[in-house]
C-alpha cells in the first residue's frame, strides 16, 4: 500500500468534476501491456527473418592475433560470419560516439574491455546463431588492463587508445566550472571547512527488455527499415545516414514498445549496426537480441565518478563555497550520451539547492579497460552524482557543526525572491520555493518525533538513522543554441491533425520507454483543445510518422516534447478561431473561447464545438482568406531554459547493529514537478525511481577484478531490489510552476532516482554516528556496513 | 536470451524408469527436478548435459508424511510445499524459518528439497537444515535402496554420495522430544545467496540441560555440523553465555572465503552473532516443545 498525501493546492489536477485535461486519469497504454499485447522488439517478425549473435571477447585488455571463422561457416545453418575486417572493408569497423570519440564496432586491433564485440554470426535461428560462436577460433595476446582509475595516469600505464594518432597517456579531458580564485579565497576565510571522497560507484540501468534491433534494408530501393530500441529514433537515423552512407529518406528507425530506457537505450550499439551489416551481406532481414549478460556487461553504465568534495561555512552554519575535483572513469571509448559542451554532463549544478558565494569544480575523464557509458540510470546527465556529492557534504557538515541536517539545509536555500537564480557555475534556475517542501515532508515524516525516538533506540544500543536530502533537478535540455548532441539541437516537434469529426491525433518526436506519453501528451491536447483525451491518438517512435527531434531523456519528454504540444494545439485553436468565426459570421476578435468551444462574445448560444469547426475546415464552405482546409498544425519547439524540478525527501532506516543489515523503514518523498499533468503516471514515476536509489545505495555495482573480468554479469550478481526491500513509499508535492514552459511543467523522470541515493546513504550514516561513521560509500551491503563500524573504509565492491 | 548447448529429453514415468533411463544414457546423462540450479548453467552453457531425465512426473517422491519417530519427505517435494506443512512448522521449526528465505516464491514453488540437497551447493540452504536435523537419505539405484546420513552424504562441493546411476528419493527426519530449531541467512537482498547462514537443532533432558546440539553453518566452507561447537553445549543448561560460547568455537571453526559477498572476518563474525542467535532460538523453541 502506498500512502499519497494530498496536501498541496495543485489547480490542474484532483478536480473529479473536471471532465476533461490534466488528472488522475489510467493509461491508454495499459490495456495493452496488461493483456500481453505490447509489440516489443523481440516480437518482431518480418518472413524470412535471420538471427544475429555477437562474439564477445573473455579478457579485457588484448591484441587481436587472429580470428578463424572456417568451422562457423560450415555450420549448416549459419549464413554470414562478420569479422572487423569485413567492417574495414565498408569503412564502418570504427563509429563515431556520442561524445566526439570513436568505438569500435568489431575489435580490429586491439580488444579494450571485456565483452567487446569480436566477430558476429547470422544464422536461421538463435540457436544455431549462439552454437556458431563456438565454433569461431579467436588468438588473443593478453595485456595488461587499466581497471583503477587512480592508476590510469601512472607513467606506466598501458595506452588504452593507441588507435588514436599521438596518444601518450589514458586521459580523456579536463574540464572546470565556476572560479577557482574566488572560491579559494572564500575558503580561506571560512570558519569551518569539510572535506570528504565521495565515490560513486559504477551502476547499470539493467531495463527489463535488453537491448536489440530487426534490420530489414531492401537491396531493390536500398531503403532500411530498422527496428531498435532506441530512446532516440531520429537522432539513430541521422547519425546512421552520416556514418553508413545510406541517404537519410531512405532509412526508417522505427522504437516499438520499449520495456525501460533510462538512459540505457540512447546511443548506438555495436549490435544494431551489425544487425544492419547482417542485413545488408545477406539481403534478408536480421534480428538481433542480447542476452542479460550481454548488456550488463557492454551496454552503457552509469557514474563511477570518484569525488573530493569540499565545502565551506560560517561557524552559525552559513554555507559559502562548495568545491570538487572529480576522477571519471569512462571506460575505453567516450561513448557518454550528453550535449557536445558537456563533457561531466551538468555535473557543474553541484551547487544544489543552497544560495553560495562561490563554486569551483573539475572533473577529469580517463580510459579504463572497460565498458563504455556513464551517462544514464535516470541520472539527468549527472544530475545524480552533483546532487549525490553536495548532500552527502551538506551532511557531514551538519556533523561538524552539531547541526539537525534538515535546519542546515532550511538555513541555506535559495529563497524563492531570488529566483531567477543564477548559481556560481553559469545555471539560470527557472523557479523553485523550497522550503514549504522541506516543511511539508518534515511534517509527513513526523521529523521531531523521529528524532525523539531515534534518542531512545540510541540509549538502548539500537541503531536507528534519519536522513534527508533535498535536489534540485535540471532536466528538459535545449535551449538549442546551448544543448546539442553531435551538432542536432536539443528541439522537438509536434503535429496535430482534427479529424472532421473532432477526433484528433498528435505525432511527437519523442517516445515512450515505459512513462506514459500516450496518456501525458493526450491530456495536454485535451486541455488546450477541450475534447476528451480518448479522442485524441498520440504517434511516436516512428520516424516515418513522427517529426524530427532529439528524443526521451533527460527527462526532457514534458519539458521540450510537451511544450510542443500545448504550443501546436494552441496555434490549432486560433485557426479554429478564424473557422469558427466564418461559420458564425462573426469577427474573430469577438469571439471567445470556452473549453472545446468558440463562441460569440455576450451570445453564449451562438458558438461552434471543435468538431464542428474541423467538420466545417473539411467541408464545402467558404474559408476565410489564407486559411487551408483543414484543422492542423505544427511547431519545432526550442525551450528557453531548462527546468528546475526539486524535492524534499527523508529516509528511515533501522540497522542491525550485528549483522550490519540495513533495512530501509519508511521513505518521504515530497516532489515538485511545477504544473502537474497525471499524478498517478508522477507516483508511478516516483515509485521506480526510489526503487531504483535503494537498489544504487544498498546492493547494486557493476564490479571488475583486477584482471578486468566483470564480476556483475548476471542477476545472481547485480542486484535489483524487490518489493521486499523497499518500504510502503509516502509520497507528497508541492506545485511551483515552471515561468517559462507552456503549461508550467517540469519534468519528474529523474528526480526520484537523483534524490533517493543521498537520503538513504544519509540515513545509513547517522543510524552509525555511534560508531563515530561520517561517511560510507554505496553500495551499503550488511559487510560493508559491517566494516564501517569497525572503522574500515574499503573501496566499493 | 541465454541458450543451452543442444540436450536431449527424456521424462521418467516411474522411479524404475528413471533408473532406467539414467542407465540407458549413461554419465551424460542429468537428472532435472526443479531446474532452478540446472537450467541457468546449462544457459550459460557451464552445464552441458547430452541427456536431460526429468522425474517431474514422479509423483510418488512428492509427499510429507509423519510415521512414527520420524518425518519422511519425498526427493520431489517442493520448497512451498515444505513451507506451508504444519507438520513440518509444529517438528522442524528450522526448516519453515529457512524455507522462508529460500529464493522467491516463484523458485520455491518449482525448486525441491532433493534437488537442493543434489546441487550441494556450498551456500545450499537445506543441506544446513539437514545436517543439523542429522536427517538421513534415501537412495535408490539399480542395485536396490540405501540409507546415507546426511554426515555421510555430502562429499565435497557439489557432490554427493548418489551416484550416476541413482536417485534421492526420500528424506527422514528423526523426530525428538524437547527439541526446537532454527535458521537465520544473512544476504544483501531477498533471494540472494546466503553471505552466512547458521542453523541450529537440540534436545534438552527433562532436567532443561542440554542432551543433544547440532550446529551447521551455510557459505562458510564447512561440511557436516560443527562438532567442537556442539560438544561445549552438551549437559549444561541454556544459557547466554554458552551460546557466545558456541559461537565463538564456531567461528574459529569455519573456513569463509573472502568474496564480494564480504571480507573473512565479518564472516566469522556473522557465524558467531549468527550461531548465538539460533542457538537462542532453537533453545526456547525446545524448552516450548511438548514430547514430540
Amino acid at each position: 500500500m502506498t500512502t499519497v498525501q494530498e496536501h498541496a493546492p495543485n489547480p490542474a489536477a484532483g478536480d473529479p468534476g473536471r471532465p476533461i485535461g490534466y488528472g488522475r486519469i489510467q493509461r491508454k497504454e495499459d490495456p495493452r501491456f496488461v493483456r500481453g499485447k505490447g509489440n516489443y522488439l523481440d516480437d518482431i517478425v518480418l518472413p524470412g527473418m535471420l538471427h544475429g549473435a555477437v562474439l564477445r571477447a573473455p579478457v579485457a585488455h588484448a591484441r587481436l592475433v587472429s580470428i578463424d571463422t572456417t568451422e562457423a561457416l560450415a555450420h549448416p545453418r549459419v549464413l554470414a560470419v562478420i569479422t572487423g575486417k569485413d567492417l574495414q572493408a565498408l569503412n564502418l569497423a570504427w563509429a563515431p560516439t556520442l561524445s566526439a570519440d570513436v568505438q569500435a564496432v568489431l575489435v580490429t586491433d586491439k580488444v579494450r574491455f571485456q565483452g567487446q564485440e569480436v566477430a558476429f554470426v547470422v544464422a536461421e535461428d538463435r540457436y544455431a546463431a549462439r552454437d556458431a560462436l563456438e565454433l569461431i577460433d579467436v588468438e588473443y595476446d593478453v595485456l595488461p588492463p587499466v581497471i583503477d582509475a587512480r592508476r590510469a595516469l601512472d607513467p606506466d600505464a598501458p595506452v588504452i587508445r593507441d588507435d588514436i594518432e599521438g596518444r601518450t597517456d589514458n586521459r580523456i579531458f579536463d574540464w572546470e566550472m565556476g572560479d577557482a580564485a574566488e572560491t579559494e579565497a572564500v575558503f580561506a576565510a571560512a570558519d569551518v571547512v569539510v572535506s570528504q571522497e565521495v565515490v560513486y560507484p559504477r551502476v547499470h540501468p539493467a531495463p527489463m527488455e535488453t537491448c536489440g534491433a530487426v534490420a530489414d534494408f531492401d537491396p531493390v530501393d536500398g531503403r532500411l527499415t530498422l527496428y531498435e530500441t532506441t530512446q532516440a529514433p531520429h537522432a539513430h537515423r541521422t547519425l546512421y545516414a552520416m556514418v553508413a552512407g545510406i541517404p537519410e529518406h531512405k532509412i526508417r528507425v522505427v522504437s516499438p514498445d520499449i520495456g525501460g530506457g533510462f538512459g540505457n537505450k540512447v546511443g548506438i550499439y555495436p549490435g544494431y549496426v551489425l544487425a544492419v551489416v547482417g542485413s545488408i551481406v545477406t539481403g534478408r532481414p536480421v534480428k538481433w537480441v542480447e542476452d542479460r549478460s550481454e548488456n550488463l556487461m557492454s551496454t552503457s553504465f552509469a557514474r563511477d565518478y570518484i569525488m573530493q568534495g569540499e565545502i565551506a561555512a560560517t561557524k552559525e552554519g552559513k554555507i559559502l563555497a562548495v568545491r570538487t575535483s572529480v576522477l571519471a572513469d569512462h571506460g575505453a571509448f567516450n561513448a557518454t550520451a550528453q550535449p557536445t559542451k558537456n563533457p561531466a554532463g551538468f555535473f557543474s549544478i553541484f551547487t544544489g539547492s543552497y544560495d553560495l558565494k562561490a563554486a569551483y569544480c573539475k572533473v577529469r575523464g580517463v580510459y579504463t579497460n572497460k565498458a563504455p557509458g556513464g551517462v544514464a540510470y535516470a541520472c539527468s546527465f549527472r544530475v545524480t552524482e552533483a546532487v549525490y556529492l553536495v548532500e552527502r557534504m551538506v551532511d557531514i557538515l551538519a556533523r561538524k557543526l552539531e547541526m539537525d541536517p534538515a535546519e542546515l539545509r532550511l538555513k541555506n536555500f535559495i529563497r524563492p525572491e531570488q529566483f531567477p537564480y543564477a548559481n556560481k557555475t553559469g545555471w539560470v534556475y527557472d523557479s523553485g520555493n523550497y522550503e514549504p517542501a522541506m516543511r511539508l515532508s518534515m511534517q509527513m515524516a513526523g521529523y521531531d518525533e523521529l528524532r525523539r525516538e531515534q534518542l531512545e533506540k540510541r540509549e538502548r544500543g539500537e541503531l536507528m538513522g534519519i536522513g534527508v536530502a533535498f535536489f534540485t533537478e535540471t532536466v528538459g535540455a535545449g535551449p538549442r543554441k546551448h544543448f546539442d548532441i553531435v551538432g542536432l539541437g536539443m528541439a522537438d516537434g509536434a503535429e496535430l491533425r482534427v479529424h472532421p469529426t473532432g477526433k484528433a491525433v498528435v505525432r511527437i518526436s519523442v517516445q515512450s520507454q515505459g512513462q506514459g506519453h500516450e496518456t501525458t501528451f493526450a491530456q495536454i491536447v485535451a486541455e488546450e483543445l477541450g475534447i476528451p483525451p480518448e479522442s485524441i491518438d498520440v504517434v511516436h517512435g516512428d520516424t516515418d510518422q513522427t517529426p524530427f527531434g532529439l528524443g526521451t531523456y533527460g527527462s526532457r519528454s514534458t519539458p521540450v516534447s510537451g511544450g510542443a504540444v500545448a504550443l501546436v494545439a494552441r496555434k490549432v485553436r486560433e485557426k479554429a478561431k478564424f473557422i469558427a468565426a466564418a461559420m458564425l459570421e462573426a469577427r474573430p476578435e469577438d469571439l471567445e473561447w470556452e473549453k472545446g468551444r468558440w463562441f460569440v462574445k455576450g451570445d453564449p448560444g451562438a458558438g461552434k464545438t471543435i468538431a464542428e469547426i474541423a467538420l466545417g475546415a473539411h467541408g464545402t464552405m467558404a474559408l476565410p482568406e489564407g486559411i487551408d482546409g483543414n484543422l492542423d498544425a505544427e511547431v519545432t519547439y526550442d525551450p528557453p531554459n531548462l527546468t528546475f524540478p526539486f524535492g524534499a525527501y527523508i529516509c528511515v532506516v533501522d540497522v542491525d547493529a550485528g549483522t550490519g543489515a540495513v533495512k530501509v523503514r519508511r521513505f518521504i518523498a515530497v516532489d515538485d514537478c511545477g504544473t502537474r499533468i497525471n499524478p498517478m503516471i508522477i507516483e508511478g514515476q516516483v515509485h521506480g525511481g526510489l526503487t531504483d536509489g535503494v537498489g544504487m545505495a544498498l546492493m547494486q555495482i557493476i564490479a571488475f577484478d583486477e584482471d578486468g573480468n566483470c564480476l556483475s554479469g548476471s542477476f545472481m550478481d547485480y542486484l535489483i531490489p524487490t518489493a521486499m526491500e523497499v518500504p510502503d513509499w509516502e509520497t507528497g508535492y508541492t506545485v511551483t510552476p515552471s515561468p517559462h514552459h507552456p503549461i508550467g511543467a517540469k519534468g519528474i523522470g529523474e528526480s526520484a532516482t537523483v534524490g533517493s541515493p543521498p537520503a538513504i546513504v544519509n540515513a545509513i550514516v547517522d543510524a552509525l554516528a555511534p560508531y563515530g561513521v561520517t561517511h560510507m560509500d554505496m553500495p551499503c551491503t550488511p559487510a560493508r556496513v559491517w566494516e564501517a563500524m569497525q572503522g574500515r573504509h574499503g573501496p566499493p565492491v | 536470451m541465454q541458450i543451452p548447448a543442444a540436450f536431449d529429453y527424456e521424462r521418467a514415468s516411474d522411479v524404475a524408469n528413471a533408473l532406467a533411463l539414467l542407465e540407458r544414457h549413461g554419465p551424460e546423462s542429468r537428472v532435472i527436478a526443479g531446474g532452478h540450479s540446472l537450467l541457468p548453467m546449462m544457459k550459460l552453457r557451464l552445464a552441458r548435459p547430452d541427456w536431460l531425465i526429468d522425474i517431474n512426473g514422479l509423483t510418488e517422491l512428492d509427499f510429507i508424511l509423519r510415521e512414527g519417530d520420524q518425518l519422511r519427505v519425498g526427493a520431489l517435494t517442493r520448497h512451498t510445499a515444505l513451507l506451508e506443512s504444519a507438520d513440518v512448522a509444529g517438528l522442524f521449526p528450522i526448516i519453515r524459518d529457512a524455507e522462508r528465505v529460500i529464493a522467491d516464491p516463484v523458485v520455491r514453488n518449482r525448486g525441491t528439497i532433493g534437488g537442493s540437497l543434489c546441487q550441494a551447493d556450498p551456500a545450499e540452504d537445506l543441506s544446513t537444515v539437514c545436517d543439523v536435523l542429522r536427517a538421513l537419505t534415501v537412495i535408490r539405484g539399480p542395485a536396490g535402496q540405501r540409507t546415507v546420513p546426511m554426515a555421510d552424504f555430502h562429499q565435497g562441493p557439489y557432490e554427493t554420495a548418489v551416484a550416476q546411476n541413482e536417485l534421492l528419493c526420500e528424506i527422514r527426519f528423526p523426530i525428538r522430544p524437547r527439541s526446537g530449531s532454527a535458521y537465520e541467512k544473512v544476504e544483501r537482498r531477498v533471494g540472494d545467496w546466503a553471505v552466512v547462514a547458521a542453523g541450529a537443532a537440540v534436545a534438552l533432558s527433562a532436567d532443561g540441560t542440554v542432551d543433544d546440539a547440532a550446529i551447521g553453518l551455510t557459505a562458510v566452507g564447512l561440511d557436516g555440523t560443527v562438532p567442537e561447537a556442539e560438544a561445549v553445549l552438551q549437559g549444561r543448561q541454556p544459557h547466554e553465555d554458552l551460546f557466545a560460547e558456541a559461537g565463538r568455537i564456531a567461528a574459529a571453526a569455519c573456513d569463509p572465503v573472502a568474496d564480494r559477498r564480504g571480507p573473512v572476518d565479518y564472516k566469522r563474525h556473522l557465524v558467531e552473532e549468527l550461531t548465538r542467535r539460533v542457538l537462542r532460538r532453537a533453545c526456547a523453541r525446545a524448552a516450548g516443545a511438548g514430547q514430540g
